[in-house]
């Protein structure tokens, strides 16, 4: 877990129901990612992120880790930060993933929204929470979208990275969860 | 599973938004100039307001809402989220916030009150954050909407002293809720006037259903520092960053100190040669009747 800035505890919570308490640890340096298995960007400011990444060289780590299969779970910011292209503002991505985003493509907080999605390999909708979420706008060949909502794509994968514009971590509803278990289970 | 589509401002997305910001350091700004400044130097968001808390101090009279033109000018200069303050109790200046596409209000002491009971912030789409001394007042906050709490501190001093004594005034009495049956809880939230619920709720998770932050008083790194050893999720500045002698290396070093309060090391690299931080006043020389803290209930 990426613990910078962001949601990190409710991403905690929710990787240790799924993965089992003690299996997951908080990342704040380059070296505590090369012992994960898995690892997860949370939720939060990602200018803020993504410059802390960029500074203590844990971007660096990641690129390194995910290139040698490690699977990456991305939501919201973390979305943002896989991408090879942002919109607005002065992210850096890690281009971890051939996308480009909209950052706040819904707009403010006011637009922020509960929606059901259909998901591609889920068998009944899953509830979503959009929180100034991004969308994918641009997709390469060999990204698999999993889930679109009014057209936009909020949740694909690509090799060893799920990304998603939400927040599996915010409710009780874990399979995007069990299915990053599974990524990391076939390592 | 109901499939209803879409909801908006469901208590979910208040409290979300709020955990975002986590571990972040939003930050008073008055002009679009300052936001960009505050962004740059890696706030999570910024408060925009009318004039800083240790500025309004000076200048007296009546505080208020900002100038909407003013508001809409930091929207559009920044990426990160716009929060802005409204005076406690007039929901008509957190209409016009939201209308403006503010992300979330302060319903602030700063300002001067409007009413002696505060906004429902429950009938609001976008999340509210109000500033509470002790347990029982941020509890009443939470029954009233409050997405998001912040200790009240004593905002515009430069003095952390207040903020300190709100953190571990919050943070003690949750603590002491610890292994109280259902009976003594009741109990304690009669005596703090806090609903038993809300109350039984903290008592599990020891801590606060929703985010709390250090705020009022926040004047340089190593206070900032200080905030998030007492528990806080993160911390609000408001005159520390505008009034110091170098805003954009104050603003980088109050966010490097958030991030690495508990590494003395970079906190002492950090702190060096920032200039002079707000000149501030001491609190035990403020006349009772001028503390903002003692605004709200």
């Amino acid at each position: 877990m990426v613990a910078f800035q962001g949601d990190v505890s409710e991403h905690v919570s929710a990787a240790e129901q799924i993965f089992g308490k003690g299996a997951v640890s908080e990342i704040r340096s380059a070296e505590d990612v090369s012992t994960c298995q898995g690892l997860i960007l949370p939720g939060g400011e990602s200018t803020t992120i993504g410059r802390l990444l960029a500074q203590r060289g844990v971007a660096a780590a990641i690129v390194e880790a995910v290139g040698r299969g490690v699977p990456l779970l991305a939501t919201c910011a973390g979305l943002v930060l896989v991408s090879r292209g942002v919109d607005q503002g002065d992210v850096v991505p890690l281009g971890l993933m051939d996308i480009t985003v909209n950052r706040n493509a819904f707009g403010s907080q006011r637009e922020s929204f509960e929606a059901c999605l259909e998901v591609k390999g889920f068998d009944r909708p899953y509830r979503a929470v959009f929180i100034r979420a991004p969308v994918i706008d641009r997709c390469g060949p060999c990204v698999e979208v999993l889930a679109m909502f009014e057209g936009r794509t909020v949740a694909a994968r690509e090799g060893p990275v799920l990304a998603l514009a939400f927040h599996p971590e915010l409710t009780e509803d874990l399979r995007f969860h069990r299915l990053f278990r599974e990524m990391v289970e076939a390592i | 599973m109901e499939l209803e589509t879409l909801r908006f401002g469901t208590e979910l997305l208040k409290r979300g938004f709020a955990s975002m910001q986590k571990g972040g350091v939003i930050m008073d700004v008055t002009t679009p100039e300052q936001a960009v400044v505050a962004e740059q130097a890696g706030a999570v968001a910024v408060m925009a307001l009318h004039a800083v808390p240790a500025d309004i101090r000076k200048m007296g009279g009546v505080a208020r809402m900002a100038d909407p033109l003013v508001v809409g000018q930091i929207i559009d200069a920044v990426t990160i989220p716009v929060m802005a303050k409204a005076r406690i109790g007039h929901f008509v200046e957190a209409q016009i916030l939201e209308a403006i596409g503010v992300d979330m209000v302060d319903e602030s002491e700063v300002l001067t009150p409007a009413d002696e009971f505060h906004i429902d912030k429950a009938r609001f789409t976008i999340p509210f954050v109000c500033g509470a001394r002790d347990l029982g007042e941020a509890l009443r906050r939470i029954a009233e909407g409050a997405a998001m709490i912040r200790t009240k501190g004593e905002a515009g001093t430069g003095d952390v002293s207040q903020a300190v004594r709100h953190m571990k005034m919050i943070m003690g009495q949750i603590r002491r809720l610890k292994g109280m049956n259902g009976e003594e809880l009741a109990r304690v939230a009669r005596e703090i006037e806090a609903d038993p619920a809300l109350v039984a709720e903290c008592a599990r998770r020891q801590r606060l259903p929703v985010v709390n932050f250090a705020a009022g008083g926040v004047a340089t790194p190593a206070d900032a520092a200080l905030m998030m050893h007492l528990g806080a999720d993160g911390v609000f500045v408001g005159s520390g960053i505008f009034k110091s002698e170098n805003p954009p290396a104050m603003a980088a070093a109050i966010v490097e100190a958030v991030h690495n309060y508990d590494d003395p090391q970079v906190l002492a690299r950090v702190s060096r040669g920032l200039g002079q931080a707000m000149k501030g006043i001491d609190v035990s020389t403020i006349p009772e009747a001028e503390a903002l803290q003692s605004r709200g209930w």
